[in-house]
């Protein structure tokens, strides 16, 4: 690609991190409100189907950006191991932050429960109650959780190696402020 | 450009601080799970402490196991409409579907050995407009708090004699409901319990006003007192023959919906504590029962009687029961509907 952005677009830039902080909160109260019986259960559970649908209009928001934008390109000297891993993984993302609402929609419909998010917006039921089918996504959903956790981290884990170890730009390609005395490569 | 594979002095420090920033990460989210707070009251403790001595049994609610399925119409004759805007108190018949039930996590259960009996109702006005709730026949509930409630089932289930003793000394509000226990008269009849909420909610009428309430339902059918030694002689399911047959001879059976509402004063957040009599009672409608079916293939199997589904215009309040019950009756209903299996249904899978 010539002409290839030296970062992503501000936008998506925003995005990113509006979704990183929500992601983060909603894994957090994802396993938090699952075990405990005390009066914050409602509250979190409220937040945690609230912020699940935003995120899914966010996620399908972020893809579009991404595909009218592009990437900018990795170092060129990044090891191709390196590079096919951060794809890989960037799929992940994707994948698991679109799966993951529709997974917690699908098992709330297959129980019959009704989906009333905060300010009392609805969301109709597109399944029909089953057990088979609310187990079966139930799983999914809390097994891809705790995967999603562990992505997450890893991500995290990269993004700090490029900024801090590496310093080879790719960190700051998603930053929102050009860290002072760098430049991206 | 850095040259590739060099990396610079600095970097034992940056790995350190990464490792600590996974660690902090990993660490806080086994906080949130749980994972280090063994004294966690967590559904699935509650859950262990509501299982009978050979463990549950798969497939079923893990309380008020034994059940039996009805259906019929709620019909609202308008007068709860100055409390609560829910589309369920506007004057109509809507659908309602509920199941009566035992108080015991034991779904094969001698029906005379049960004191508690329940009765669980969804209310279906229009889509967004459902209303569930869970109800039991004792005027009082027997704790004060989840907590007192987990150590209540631990005591009752222990082995050792004192510990019940234990339990009544660091919970005195258990004595209204042990005192009901005692004295109250048995029925030999679904149809003939009063069914009460116990927990109190928020009403919010059309115009915005408040009002804190518990709820009952008053059967129609003359409670008829009879002997504990009676009804043992009775079969072990005599209650859902009973009310089988009643509804199949006798027609439908009804139950008048009553509101209390609160005093300021009244405390909401302890459903062990009976409100003052004399406070202002509404009556709101006719829960009417047309048709009972075995829980097995029947309507309220797939339904969870989570008092937290609310429509509009209720919610809930300062009582810590039911976002506790709310969180254990999704964990047993998750647990339940991965065992069906263990239930099978008569009838071909739903299509």
């Amino acid at each position: 690609m010539t002409n290839a952005p030296d970062r992503f677009a501000l936008l998506q830039r925003l995005l990113h991190w509006l979704m990183a902080v929500c992601i983060f909160v909603m894994l957090f109260i994802g396993v938090g409100m699952v075990s405990t019986v005390a009066p914050k259960y409602l509250p979190l559970i409220l937040i945690h189907k609230t912020l699940g649908v935003a995120l899914l209009f966010l996620v399908l928001m972020r893809l579009a950006l991404r595909l009218y934008y592009g990437a900018p390109p990795l170092p060129a000297d990044l090891p191709r191991a390196t590079k096919v891993g951060a794809a890989l993984s960037h799929q992940a993302l994707y994948a698991l932050m679109i799966v993951m609402p529709l997974l917690g929609l699908g098992m709330l419909w297959a129980a019959a429960y009704p989906v009333v998010l905060y300010g009392g917006i609805q969301i109709p039921a597109l399944l029909p109650q089953s057990d088979g089918v609310h187990t079966l996504l139930w799983n999914a959903h809390f097994y891809l959780g705790f995967a999603f956790f562990a992505l997450v981290l890893l991500h995290l884990a990269a993004g700090l190696f490029h900024a801090l170890i590496r310093r080879d730009g790719v960190f700051e390609k998603m930053a929102l402020f050009r860290l002072p005395g760098r430049t991206a490569p | 450009m850095k040259q590739s594979g060099k990396l610079p002095r600095s970097s034992l420090g940056s790995l350190v601080l990464i490792a600590a920033v996974l660690g902090g990460g990993a660490a806080a989210f086994a906080y949130s799970a749980g994972w280090l707070s063994p004294g966690r009251l967590t559904p699935g403790r509650m859950i262990e402490a509501l299982a009978p001595p050979g463990g549950a049994p798969p497939g079923y609610r893990r309380n008020h196991a034994k059940g039996i399925c009805f259906t019929g119409v709620f019909e609202a004759n308008g007068n709860g409409v100055e409390l609560s805007r829910a589309k369920a108190f506007a004057q109509g018949r809507y659908p309602a579907l509920g199941r009566f039930n035992l108080g015991t996590a034991d779904p094969n259960a001698v029906d005379a050995t049960v004191r508690v009996r329940g009765l669980g109702l969804m209310i279906s006005p229009a889509e967004g407009e459902e209303w569930r709730t869970a109800m039991i026949n004792p005027p009082v509930f027997a704790v004060s708090t989840p907590q007192a409630f987990h150590d209540l089932l631990l005591a009752a289930g222990s082995k050792n004699p004192e510990a019940m003793k234990a339990f009544v000394g660091a919970n005195p509000e258990f004595a209204g409901f042990a005192s009901w226990a005692k004295t109250a008269p048995w029925t030999g009849s679904y149809a003939e319990e009063p069914y009460n909420g116990l927990n109190s909610f928020i009403f919010t009428n059309a115009s915005g006003t408040e009002h804190a309430v518990r709820w009952s339902l008053l059967p129609s059918a003359k409670p008829i007192p009879v002997s504990k030694a009676e009804l043992d002689e009775r079969g072990p399911d005599f209650l859902e023959q009973e009310i089988t047959e009643r509804v199949r001879t006798a027609g439908p059976q009804r139950w008048t919906m009553l509101v209390t509402v609160a005093d300021p004063s009244d405390p909401t957040a302890d459903p062990s504590k009976a409100w003052p009599q004399g406070r202002r009672t509404v009556e709101v409608g006719t829960l009417v029962v047309q048709r009972i079916e075995p829980e097995r293939d029947g309507p309220c199997r797939d339904i969870n009687f989570d008092p937290t589904v609310l429509p509009p215009g209720m919610r809930v309040s300062d009582d810590p029961f039911p976002a506790a019950r709310s969180s254990v009756y999704r964990k047993s209903y998750d647990l339940r509907t991965a065992e069906a299996k263990d239930y099978p249904r008569n009838k071909a899978a739903k299509p």
